[in-house]
């Protein structure tokens, strides 16, 4: 065995379903694509191996991974990279979550990168395995190894053909010593089976029956669930409360105080209420008598930030983040200028599945079923308030109802272990809708402003974008609440038309809302800036919209992208978001007579190192308005599954449309307004317009999918109602109201 | 006081609070935890059950108003994932997390019961109650055709 660095785990991995000798192949999930988090695996490099394909003589194999199925479907998709190597029918792959371990790298699952980051490490598990299985039956046989090969679960020599499933030799390639990962031969992609074949979900059949299980159907015997009462106020506390209301409810099995938790958790603290079940606890929360000691937050509202936004627009940036040229005094002397102001609100996730977490605690270890995104994390967070080292506590990884960035936050996961260690009960922490429209990490709200300067031959000589923001950083930066966090606005800075005079400001936002990472980030915001902004740039030259930015885009080249750490990453190759551009346009029939009334927008982004671009129709009169149609084209690279592919842009296109035209999270007395979906609304299935997908055939190594669609709706959107009404829409989400 | 109600084909009898959701009946009380818990205010559809037929949402459903009645929920749809509304969302492949789908595919069943046929109005009808946030919406429409379609078959050769 050469996974030796996992003593203690082998015998935990060796033993399937089916117990015995098992091949055991260790290797480490790879972030390469993502840049940051290349560099935190490397400072923890040599670590224990993160992840393993383990084959058992049933024939099984288990994928062994750190990953996370939130509706992505990367339990359908990384099995199939493994598979296409490996030579076994993909369903026979079977994904096992990987035992949470604070000393190897944290995997967590998000920033789009599942499949970016599995594609290679995958396809060499898959493909060391396989030489190990072929040697192993060549030695049985007593023949060349080039003589024998690998062929749908079997290694098959001669005429007529002899056989040995997989199972049968697992026992012998077991005792022969791994290849060297980096060196083993993969397959031709010409030889590709698998690998880019349109595949169904494996997990449809469960999810059609209310079969498969979620964090929140987690059931253990003698469980209470509980509730949480929360401050309304952001940061505000548990001044005192009275429970003898609570505490008549029938099922009300305890009442108390759980504190607030430090930055890493960032829980606010609260009253619990435990009961029998779920509703008993929600009942008994409703009778809860609290004072809460509301702190300074009190003062703070979406008229007091937008305040702050006008003041700090007003005043000289305080981070000059890029500057090439002189934009200031080109647009100064320019002949044609333009300039305007876009706004975007906070917005939270809203998973279908409200947070939910379940913990029992034992003298010497814990065990906890979470929702997580995170599973590392909730790990840490467990064994703080457990006071156990992290190894003691097991955390079982579940499937998630949504996740779209909410769920790598471990504030549910601490409530929960405290709760279990205060009770001395195995309880599930439930959050109702209102607690998780309220008590989210939400998209940073922010105001941009945005101006232009067209020279003769209508091309860009200036652009300069400030943007004033409340950033996820400043929440969570260990320098404090005034760190800016400047590399979060790396797409706002990698623009990819062509100017000589740039200039790229901010000035960071105070809030006490707390901000995290929203389905694309920030790019959702850079997106909708940069596109409707061109786009005006365009009509003010009288040039059409995809004519202009294929020119501004000019030829072919590598913009690096911006942002500390990221330049020798996967530079914005315009070729390719030209390519996504014309895809759209092509299959849309972009500029085919549209009648009065009606309007197409286009717009184009380059994100977690994907290329996605879409083409919005509408109908729109000067009271109302309706998205008809929504034709994407994204370049992903190699697209492992196109019909996962294709759910992933349909579903990061209709959470995007949601955004466009529904609710803002508002801010009141320091609270959010918003409570439910009476006020905060989703897109539902009559308003849903029919989304086309259309994927670049690539031969590139894959990247991200789940969230590069986002930022191209809300613009596409908007400038699709411009071209219908003449009315330029600058503040999401557009409301009818903007178009009178 | 004991409340009895037809579960699935058969007889259950609990004893809880009489104004306790059927929701939380389901999911706490009886361990049934195929229909889920959404919203809490019948906004969400995620907790769809059919009561005598007609699709329900148990959130907001008192126990005590099911008394005598037939109750249906996704595990009781059919025995092995045979209904039509269940095939045609494995063949559209629908699910994405998949935690909506029990109340779309309860509420997709009951239209079906009333109209074989449904053109798109009558889903957009039936079916905006249903919030997916995953935005399946699309192949949601198409499997409540292709289920339509296969029952019309199914009958048809019957």
């Amino acid at each position: 065995m050469a996974s030796a660095s996992v003593v203690n785990r082998r015998e935990f991995l060796k033993t399937g379903a089916a117990g015995g000798a098992a091949l055991v192949i260790g290797f480490h999930w790879s972030p390469s694509a993502l840049a940051d988090q290349a560099k935190e695996q490397e400072a923890k490099t040599p670590s224990p191996f993160d992840a393993w394909v383990r084959i058992t003589p049933d024939n099984r194999v288990t994928l062994v991974l750190g990953k996370s199925e939130m509706g992505q479907g990367v339990y359908t998709s990384l099995p199939m990279i493994l598979a296409e190597e490996l030579c076994v029918d993909w369903k026979q792959v079977q994904v096992e979550q990987a035992p949470t371990n604070p000393k190897v790298y944290d995997l967590g699952t998000g920033g789009s990168g599942s499949v970016a980051g599995s594609w290679l490490p995958l396809r060499q598990a898959g493909a060391a395995a396989r030489e190990m299985l072929i040697a192993a039956a060549a030695k049985k046989w007593e023949v060349g190894r080039d003589t024998c090969k690998a062929k749908d679960g079997f290694v098959v020599h001669g005429h007529p053909e002899r056989t040995f499933r997989y199972g049968q030799l697992v026992a012998d390639a077991a005792k022969l010593e791994i290849p060297d990962l980096h060196k083993v031969p993969l397959k031709n992609s010409d030889d590709f089976t698998i690998v880019g074949r349109e595949v169904h979900r494996l997990d449809t059949a469960d999810k059609s029956r209310g079969k498969a299980k979620f964090g929140i159907d987690s059931r253990i015997p003698g469980m209470l669930y509980a509730v949480i009462a929360r401050c309304p106020v952001f940061e505000g506390k548990v001044g005192s409360f009275d429970a003898t209301g609570a505490k008549a409810v029938p099922g009300v099995r305890a009442v108390f105080e759980i504190k607030t938790s430090g930055r890493g958790a960032s829980t606010t603290g609260g009253v619990a209420v435990l009961a029998d079940n779920s509703w008993a606890a929600i009942e008994g929360r409703k009778a809860l008598d609290v004072k809460w000691d509301e702190g300074a937050a009190v003062q703070e509202s979406s008229e007091e930030l937008r305040k702050q936004f006008l003041d700090n627009a007003a005043q000289a940036a305080k981070n000059v983040l890029r500057t090439e040229g002189d934009a200031d005094a080109v647009l100064a002397s320019a002949s044609k200028r333009v300039e305007a102001i876009y706004e975007l609100p906070f917005a939270a996730h809203v998973c279908m599945e409200p947070m939910n977490c379940t913990v029992q605690i034992g003298p010497d270890s814990a065990e906890a079923w979470v929702p997580s995104q995170g599973p590392q994390w909730a790990q840490a967070v467990i064994a703080e308030a457990a006071k156990l080292p992290p190894e003691k506590v097991t955390v079982h990884t579940t499937l998630m109802g949504g996740g779209f960035g909410r769920r790598y936050q471990a504030d549910f996961v601490m409530e929960a272990a405290q709760v279990a260690k205060i009770s001395g009960k195995p309880v599930m922490v439930l959050w109702t809708r209102e607690d998780d429209l309220q008590h989210d990490f939400y998209r940073p709200a922010s105001y941009h402003k945005l101006q232009g300067a067209l020279d003769q031959e209508g091309k860009l000589a200036a652009y300069k974008h400030f943007q004033t923001s409340t950033s996820i950083a400043a929440k969570w930066s260990e320098k404090g609440p005034d760190d800016p966090g400047l590399g979060e606005f790396g797409t706002g800075a990698t623009v990819p038309y062509a100017t000589p005079n740039l200039r790229i400001e901010y000035t960071l936002a105070h809030s006490s809302a707390p901000r995290a990472w929203w389905r694309s980030v920030e790019h959702s915001s850079s997106g909708y800036v940069m596109e409707s902004f061109i786009d005006e740039l365009a009509h003010a030259s009288g040039q059409d919209p995809l004519a202009f930015r294929l020119k501004l885009i000019g030829d072919s080249r590598k913009i690096p992208q911006f942002g500390e750490g990221r330049q020798e990453y996967h530079p914005l190759d315009t070729a390719r978001l030209k390519g996504v551009l014309q895809l759209a346009a092509q299959k849309s029939g972009w500029g085919r007579p549209i009648p009065k009334g009606q309007g197409q927008g286009i717009a184009g982004f380059y994100s977690f190192f994907s290329y996605a671009a879409a083409v919005a129709e509408v109908s729109a009169s000067t009271s109302d308005f309706k998205v008809n149609r929504i034709v994407c084209a994204v370049d992903c690279g190699r697209a492992v599954n196109p019909n996962g592919v294709r759910a992933q842009v349909e579903s990061a296109a209709i959470y995007a449309l949601t955004a466009t035209v529904k609710d803002a999270i508002t801010v009141d007395r320091g609270r959010v307004v918003q409570a439910n979906f009476h006020n905060y609304g989703m897109i539902r299935m009559k308003e849903a317009p029919s989304i086309e997908v259309h994927i670049v055939q690539s031969t590139e190594a894959p990247t991200g999918i789940g969230e590069p669609t986002v930022p191209v709706i809300a613009p596409a959107i908007c400038n699709a109602l411009y071209a219908a009404t003449g009315k330029r829409l600058r503040r999401l989400p557009i409301r009818k109201e903007d178009l009178a | 006081m004991a409340i009895a109600f037809t579960l699935n084909g058969k007889s259950q009898s609990v004893d809880v609070s009489p104004d306790m959701p059927l929701l939380w009946v389901l999911r706490d009380t009886l361990n049934m935890t195929g229909t889920k818990f959404g919203c809490g205010m019948a906004l969400c559809g995620a907790c769809t059950v059919h009561i005598n037929g007609e699709a329900t949402r148990s959130c907001i459903t008192p126990i005590s108003s099911v008394a005598g009645k037939k109750v249906t929920t996704i595990e009781g749809l059919s025995a092995d994932g045979s209904h039509p509304v269940q095939q045609a969302w494995m063949e559209e492949d629908v699910p994405q997390c998949g935690y909506c789908q029990s109340g779309q595919i309860m509420s997709a069943a009951a239209l079906l019961a009333k109209k074989p046929n449904p053109t798109d109005a009558d889903i957009d009808d039936a079916m905006t109650g249903n919030i997916c946030r995953c935005g399946t919406y699309q192949r949601i429409r198409k499997a409540i055709h292709r289920a339509a379609s296969m029952a019309g078959k199914a009958h048809s050769a019957a």
